[in-house]
């Protein structure tokens, strides 16, 4: 894998100034399967409105932490997680807490397009419905149009919205996923590989997408493609075998890595 | 973030929050209809098994009759049974050993029963009906069969546990409300008397009775009913379908995966197999009747045309189980047998089918079972005729023991055969259970994962 | 000597065929300087089927026929004036004479007319088989004797016997055909026969039930009108579908989305036990216990409820085809992608809106496609409704009444009494078409749905 250019990296340095304020913070967050541990302690902080990359070799533990972070973990057997994780400032594996709730609060986006066998309206209309959002047809058609809108897919399927989601194409089904998300309003989105299974050009759209929505929430994207994460994260979290090696700036990652680790694998010794 | 997304965030979390206490009862009372199921699915199960259990397991002990019986020598008058003589045709010896046979019939079998009670109650000397009517008639032949079988009997006591007749046994065992009327009662007064005082003095006595294991079904002597006739012909079916639905099954199994090509032919006899496993089982009593019984005119009441018609209905589930085991083989030991120069036909029976046999007798088992279950087909090519011989071949009439079954639960002695038709599900069930039970260990004994 | 005699003597020819074929492949390979294609096995193998195979296929042929032969040659032998007698009396008279052949005894005078068609026939009879065993024996030998002429090195011995080996795998997959063919066939064949006494516009519209019964001779000729068994059956499976579909539904949506992992380990296969509990079973625990049962309840909440009724028969058979619903619906269900279930519970839904908006509606043509195959199980099970319906084929529509099934009536019309004859037999036949025709369309489309189904997901 070649070395990151550093104009690819300078991209997004003027926002990354205006995170500040931690939205989530894990602090000794262990995952266990049944006895492995997948995750060995991991301190990590998700700033406000900060777009935030996961970066490491297979199996390192970046999409299991992602999934802790709104306790999707919690749908797997045998499945333990030690630590605290909060959301602004609130413990979200306090039994008090609704796991509804967090979900409505953190959102996420499935490395595969998984858009609903209903229609583009309905998968859209999914979460405002279950959540109670709406007053009446109306908010949730405005409800639904801006959430197309915002994933920048609206002008592509306006005309179709009562065609079944899952005859988009692969790029727009997961900016349909996206769209589904925003529709409840989330605080942070969590993305595991959104890009793994789509080509250059809905890659693109995806990434510009995540650009314009950091302005607005925190997204947290877990990515195998260094390119991607240097384009569209303001800091770089680099794992390695369920620990947390590296975490600071995505240019001072690319550029400076502190860590032989980390050097080791954007460098393209191994991944 | 501008106040204003913050203030619509807060609305959005008190919209949500509000929906909260609904929702998770809407949850809680799903759960509970979908766990309500499940035990409503494991109650079925219980209550089938333990209403089987309870009316069948009490049929397996029956009223008794012990009491010392005098093979009186002025009752039996016998010769001594024939031999062969020295240049005797055996015409001519066979008909001296059947006129021994019926001069051993002829004997007053009864009389030496009653005898055995009067013994114990002189008084009853002169209700010798009444004493008689506490057996089952068919004892009269088992005292002669003891007799046939070893004539120096004659002239011995011997204490023998003699079957009591069936309204007998209902009558000691409560199985028929003691305070009706005479009329409406099975028993005369005097022989209901009787039985409980016999009952009292343990001469009757509530015993293991093997003969729902030995006898073949009786209709003049409902006690000594049995399964063994029934047994047979299940036996007999069982045999012809593993020896013709299995082999002709795996053999098409192995024809449609392995060397059929794939085209339209192929997929038709697919569709057809499918179908097949789905037409009603009385459908194909139907085609045992119009073919085997009008056409081929093979006899009524066969366990032949019986195995022969449950062959054909348990093909389709040998062939569909044998290709699923088929297909589980990976083609890489295929390609590695062709690769060495294995004909096609010597990498299937060499390499494949040896690893795909687990699944082909497991499917063959669960087959067998479902042919052995089996009823309504059999109705329709005469298996339900009254047969009162142990069948010894595969032509001679019979039953089965799902037909016995119906039979027995139709038998006008209810008090008496609703036990009995329990007892005789039990013993299909305990086959039945086996055989699964045979097919999940031989599963998991050969179990191999790839 | 009779056939089994004969197939055994064969074998035995075919063992000594092997051992030629064997051992002239090993004298070949001897003297022959070039290599035999193939081991002495296959040669044997070889030798051994041309012996077998044309002597067996003479024996079949001619088992098929000899009857059908023999026969025409006896009728046409007999007397002038019974050249026209019908069919049925033909077939009486054909028994008779094969029981004066037999020395079997018969019923009244043989008539000397009689004597000679049976002593003809006992004649045709035994040319026939000495004539089949000449042929067989012939066959065979002349198969050994051309296939040990032909074995030379470049005889591809193994490729032939492979080919007759799969040629043989194909019979056997015919034979299901044939079953299929057959049951057409016998079907149709008969329920022609059957409405050449009844109409079938008088069947197939017909609202009365009441065949009488075939002794009351041939003027007392009943009314077969099918629409009320039809709806005896109806009744009796949509009440089955009506206690399976939620419980088996709800039992694999339990299984497959709720239960722990020991949970399921335990119920799946007990309930399965369900699934091979013989039906006569079920029917006499209809019987004994649920009908009783029900109207125990009845008399408590003072409406009669039959012992035996749809009702009875309908909760039995739906009991019985629980864990049927419940297998295939956990199929169908467990085949949905977990992403999509993620996707639901990422965005806040509970587990029950997971499954009823996003599972449910997935897994939608897959369910449909397992409840009619229930149905088609329902409308097809024969000892239940025999024991527990009450057998009343009158049109009502009282669920808590006695009612009459397709599948008792056929029982019931051919039990015991297999007299082809008459359309009191024959009914049955007509009932098994209609039978067969409803479940085959319910099967195809359901087979259709759900491999539809499965194509979606692969």
């Amino acid at each position: 894998m070649k070395m990151i250019s550093p104009d690819v990296i300078g991209q997004r340095k003027e926002s990354s100034e205006v995170a500040s304020k931690a939205k989530m913070s894990a602090r000794s967050v262990r995952v266990f399967y049944s006895e492995v541990e997948a995750i060995k302690g991991i301190d990590l902080d998700i700033m406000e409105n900060e777009v935030i990359a996961f970066i490491g070799p297979s199996g390192c533990g970046k999409s299991t932490f992602l999934r802790t972070l709104n306790r999707m973990n919690d749908t797997i057997e045998d499945c333990r997680v030690e630590g605290t994780v909060t959301l602004d400032g609130q413990d979200i594996y306090d039994p008090s807490l609704d796991v509804v709730m967090l979900r409505a609060q953190v959102g996420m986006v499935f490395q595969k397009p998984n858009p609903f066998p209903k229609s583009i309206y309905d998968n859209v209309a999914y979460g405002p419905k279950l959540h109670g959002l709406a007053r009446g047809r109306g908010d949730l058609d405005e409800i639904v149009e801006n959430s197309l809108r915002r994933a920048g897919l609206w002008d592509e399927v306006k005309d179709r919205l009562d065609k079944p989601g899952t005859g988009l194409s692969g790029g727009q089904q997961q900016r349909l996923c996206i769209a589904r998300a925003i529709a409840v309003s989330p605080e942070v989105i969590l993305m595991d590989e959104p890009c793994s299974a789509l080509d250059p050009i809905a890659t693109a759209k995806i990434e510009e997408l995540i650009d314009e929505l950091s302005s607005q929430y925190s997204i947290a994207i877990v990515t195998h493609s260094m390119q991607q994460a240097a384009r569209v994260s303001d800091r770089t979290a680099y794992f390695h075998l369920g620990e947390l090696i590296e975490v600071n700036n995505t240019e001072k990652v690319f550029t400076q890595p502190d860590h032989h680790l980390t050097e080791a694998y954007i460098t393209g010794r191994f991944g | 973030m501008s106040n204003e997304t913050l203030s619509h965030r807060s609305i959005i979390q008190a919209r949500v929050a509000k929906s909260l206490r609904k929702r998770h009862a809407r949850e809680r009372r799903f759960r509970v209809f979908g766990l309500a199921a499940v035990l409503a699915g494991l109650a079925f199960v219980a209550l089938l098994f333990i209403s089987i259990l309870v009316r069948g397991l009490p049929a397996f002990w029956q009223a008794t009759i012990t009491a010392e019986v005098y093979f009186d020598p002025t009752l039996i008058q016998l010769e001594p049974r024939p031999v062969p003589r020295e240049g005797e045709t055996p015409q001519a010896f066979s008909e001296r050993e059947i006129a021994w046979q019926s001069q051993l019939t002829m004997v007053n079998w009864n009389r030496i029963l009653e005898n055995s009670i009067i013994a114990l109650k002189p008084e009853l000397a002169n209700s010798r009906r009444d004493v008689r009517a506490l057996f089952t008639s068919s004892e009269r032949f088992h005292l002669r069969d003891l007799v046939g079988n070893d004539p120096s009997l004659i002239g011995q006591r011997v204490t023998l546990d003699l079957v009591a007749d069936a309204n007998v046994d209902v009558w000691v065992r409560g199985n028929i409300d003691r305070s009706l009327p005479d009329s409406q009662q099975q028993l005369r007064p005097a022989v209901r008397a009787l039985a409980d005082e016999l009952r009292a003095e343990g001469v009757l006595n509530i015993k293991f009775s093997k003969a729902l294991f030995t006898n073949p079904d009786s209709r003049s002597s409902p006690a000594s009913a049995g399964l063994a006739g029934a047994f047979m012909g299940s036996l007999f079916m069982m045999l012809i379908v593993i020896f013709l639905a299995v082999p002709v099954g795996v053999a098409s199994a192995i024809y449609l995966e392995e060397f059929a090509p794939r085209n339209k032919i192929t997929d038709l006899v697919e569709v057809n197999i499918n179908n097949l496993a789905a037409v009603p089982s009385i459908v194909f009593g139907l085609l045992g009747a119009a073919i085997f019984i009008n056409w081929f005119r093979l006899p009524l009441s066969a366990p032949l045309v019986g195995g022969l018609v449950l062959s054909l209905m348990t093909l389709p589930t040998v062939i569909i189980a044998t290709r699923a085991s088929l297909k589980a083989v990976p083609p890489s030991i295929r390609h590695a047998a062709l690769a060495l120069g294995a004909s096609r036909v010597q990498a299937v029976f060499h390499h494949v089918l040896p690893l795909a046999i687990p699944g082909v007798l497991t499917g063959a088992i669960i087959g067998v079972a479902q042919a052995l279950g089996e009823t309504a087909p059999l109705l329709l090519i005469g298996m339900n005729a009254f047969v009162a011989n142990i069948p010894t071949t595969p032509f001679d009439q019979s039953t089965a023991l799902p037909v016995q079954i119906f039979l027995w639960q139709g038998n006008e002695l209810r008090n008496f055969f609703e036990a009995r038709t329990s007892a005789a599900i039990i013993v299909l069930l305990t086959m039945m259970i086996s055989l699964n039970a045979l097919a999940i260990w031989l599963r998991k004994k050969f179990e191999r994962r790839w | 000597m009779n056939n089994l005699t004969l197939i055994a003597g064969l074998l035995m020819l075919m063992a000594v065929a092997y051992q030629i074929g064997l051992m002239r492949s090993r004298a070949v390979a001897r003297t022959d300087s070039e290599r035999m294609h193939s081991r002495p096995v296959y040669y044997g193998w070889l030798v051994a089927l041309w012996c077998g195979v044309p002597a067996l296929f003479v024996f079949g042929l001619w088992s098929l026929l000899e009857p059908a032969v023999i026969r025409s040659i006896v009728i046409g032998a007999l007397p002038a004036e019974l050249a026209d007698m019908p069919a049925q009396q033909v077939s009486v008279l054909m028994n008779r004479l094969g029981h004066i052949a037999s020395g079997f005894g018969v019923a009244g005078e043989v008539a000397p007319w009689e004597a000679a068609a049976a002593e003809q026939l006992t004649r045709l009879q035994a040319i026939s088989q000495l004539a089949k065993i000449a042929l067989m024996a012939s066959l065979a030998m002349a198969g050994v004797l051309m296939a040990r002429r032909h074995i030379r090195p470049s005889l591809r011995a193994r490729n032939h016997v492979e080919k007759v080996i799969a040629a043989l795998l194909a019979i056997c997959a015919g034979v299901a055909v044939l079953t299929t063919v057959g049951i057409v066939f016998s079907m149709f064949g008969e329920a022609m026969h059957f409405f050449s006494f009844v109409s079938p516009m008088e069947f197939f519209f017909g609202t009365t039930w009441n065949p009488r019964f075939s002794t009351t001779g041939a003027g007392g000729q009943g009314e077969f009108g099918l629409l009320p068994l039809l709806w005896g059956t109806l009744m009796v499976s949509i009440i089955a579908l009506l206690v399976a579909v939620p419980i088996g539904l709800m039992t694999a949506i339990y299984m497959a989305e709720y239960a722990p992992s020991w949970l399921r380990s335990v119920a799946k296969p007990v309930i399965e036990v369900l699934a091979g509990i013989p039906t006569i079973v079920y029917g006499v625990f209809a019987l004994m216990v649920v009908g009783p049962f029900f109207a125990s309840v009845g008399d408590m909440l003072g409406i009669q409820i039959r012992a035996t009724s749809a009702l009875t028969a309908g909760f039995v058979m739906g009991v019985m085809i629980i864990p049927f619903v419940s297998s295939l619906s956990d199929d169908i269900i467990t085949q949905v992608p977990q992403s999509l279930r993620d996707g639901s519970l990422g965005l806040g839904a509970t587990r029950s809106e997971t499954i009823r908006q996003v599972v449910l509606p997935a897994a939608l043509p897959g369910i449909v496609g397992a409840f009619l195959l229930a149905a088609s199980r329902a409308i097809g099970e024969t000892m239940i409704v025999v024991l527990a319906a009450g057998n009343s084929p009158v049109l009502h529509a009282n669920p808590l009444e006695a009612v009459s099934t397709v599948t008792v009536t056929i029982v019931n019309q051919l039990t015991g009494d297999t007299d082809f004859a008459s359309p009191q037999s024959l009914v049955a036949f007509a009932l098994g078409l209609t039978l067969f025709v409803i479940t085959l369309a319910l099967n195809v489309v359901a087979l259709y749905i759900v491999r539809k189904y499965r194509e979606q997901y692969d």
